[in-house]
């Protein structure tokens, strides 16, 4: 038996696929989610829970402007989630370090935001600090960092939370969630769109939303989008709780809200395997005593690794399938610090509203 | 020893003892004790506090996987009692709630 009468359906149930949701259904659409299996490649459970502005679209303008406006709504959608559903996402906009090591690279990162600096006016920010400029702010950094950034914009959130959470909300607002159904093909069909399942029977739908992160790298070109998604692995790890907060946040060694302290930030291009490696945690803990030395006594309880979801250059797909305008593809690897506009703006460019925002710049014609 | 511990020692062979001190009070142990064995028979009192809801704890596993058993040794925090061989000098001390990031490095 042939099922779905909702007018969207959304495939991939993670961070980017249910910001998506959120928003259509406070634009009182009706949505189905169809979520894949527990052992999918979710970098919704895997990532690092920045809400981060700095560095971010240096050299492509349209990123620079989507992430600002995204940052901007950032504390309305934390207080909106938490309002409705009671978790608290412990979004704190502390402002966020890149610290170095190297000083060619603190350089040529000091220029990437000296390019979105001028991209984005007055409504940027930031700081450069010498090395002993930051000790004297921070008591604590190492001697090895030769300099770091500063931009006020930035912040953190507990990850898992935003994922709850909205599970939640999207389904208090009526949207259904179905786990397990992982979709093995979309064909076109005389209402909309067949999905279909290895086992179930095939779903219709007259409007398609395809959300799947790693996943849409096999759905997309069914559908004939162009853009190659790609994984790329970051591996992490969490320190026991401390008592202690540390005084500040970077994109590479934060505290999470319950006390541990995550380090991450590598970056490796392996296909799909999102195992751990004994040589970059290695490099992280390195790293992380680099940066705050006092944290060399402290137990790691934790590791693991993640994949990234990667287009070709490295920024989202907001497109129409080329011949099938009711099918979109939405993808990113920022879907933590994209939500909020994903769960808005993102929702009148679905819907194609009179409001709708101009995302021809990330459209998928561009690969 | 104090007397008022849930726990009794089987009085079976004779042991070597060393000595130890528990939040600040001289005491002994086999010296085949582990840690936990050895605050379990010292007395009732929980040996840490949790971090979050500031909830009293003592060794409950006995074999690693609880970790209800953290105690400060020696200085250094978050050290799993029942993993842990008693020595002959060993400090142990109560712990409260999350470690300090920083160890206080007085031995």
């Amino acid at each position: 038996m042939e099922q779905g009468n909702t007018d969207t359906t959304i495939i991939g149930g993670g961070v980017v696929g249910l910001s998506v949701a959120f928003g259509l259904l406070k634009a009182g659409q009706s949505v189905t989610v169809l979520d894949g299996e527990n052992a999918d490649l979710r970098a919704s459970q895997g990532n690092f829970g920045l809400t981060w502005l700095q560095g971010k679209g240096a050299h492509f303008a349209p990123y620079a402007r989507w992430t600002k406006h995204a940052i901007n709504l950032w504390p309305a959608f934390a207080q909106e989630l938490q309002d409705m559903t009671g978790i608290d996402l412990a979004f704190q906009a502390t402002g966020g370090y890149e610290f170095f090591t190297d000083n060619a690279e603190f350089d040529a990162f000091t220029a990437d935001l000296a390019a979105q600096a001028k991209t984005l006016g007055d409504d940027f920010r930031y700081q450069t600090l010498t090395g002993d400029a930051l000790r004297a702010a921070l008591p604590g950094i190492g001697e090895q960092i030769v300099g770091a950034t500063f931009c006020p914009h930035d912040g953190h959130v507990n990850p898992l939370r935003v994922l709850q959470a909205l599970r939640v909300a999207v389904q208090r607002l009526g949207g259904v969630i179905i786990p397990n159904w992982k979709v093995h093909s979309i064909s076109p069909h005389a209402s909309g769109f067949k999905v279909h399942h290895a086992t179930h029977a095939p779903r219709l739908t007259p409007h398609l939303i395809l959300c799947a992160g790693l996943g849409s790298a096999d759905l997309a070109p069914m559908l004939g989008f162009r853009t190659a998604i790609r994984p790329q692995k970051g591996e992490l790890m969490i320190t026991e709780r401390i008592q202690d907060r540390l005084p500040f946040v970077s994109s590479t060694v934060r505290q999470v809200d319950e006390g541990g302290i995550q380090i991450g930030g590598t970056k490796a291009d392996v296909g799909p395997d999102d195992r751990e490696t004994t040589s970059k945690m290695k490099s992280l803990a390195q790293h992380a005593i680099a940066v705050w030395p006092t944290l060399k006594d402290v137990n790691v309880v934790r590791s693991w690794g993640a994949l990234r979801v990667m287009t070709p250059d490295g920024y989202p797909v907001y497109a129409r399938a080329p011949e099938m305008p009711a099918a979109q593809m939405i993808t990113c690897h920022s879907g933590i610090t994209l939500a909020p506009a994903h769960a808005s703006t993102l929702v009148d460019w679905i819907l194609n509203t009179q409001n709708a925002p101009d995302l021809k710049a990330f459209d998928d014609d561009r690969f | 020893m104090m007397t008022d511990s849930r726990f009794f020692r089987r009085e079976n062979g004779t042991y070597d003892t060393v000595c130890l001190q528990i939040d600040g009070v001289q005491t002994h142990a086999r010296a085949t004790d582990t840690v936990a064995a050895a605050l379990l028979a010292f007395g009732p009192a929980p040996t840490r506090t949790t971090g979050i809801s500031q909830s009293p704890r003592t060794p409950f596993c006995m074999m690693g996987a609880c970790f209800d058993c953290l105690v400060t040794i020696d200085g250094r925090p978050n050290q799993q009692a029942c993993m842990i061989t008693v020595q002959d000098g060993m400090c142990i001390t109560h712990q409260a709630g999350f470690r300090p990031l920083e160890e206080p490095h007085d031995g």
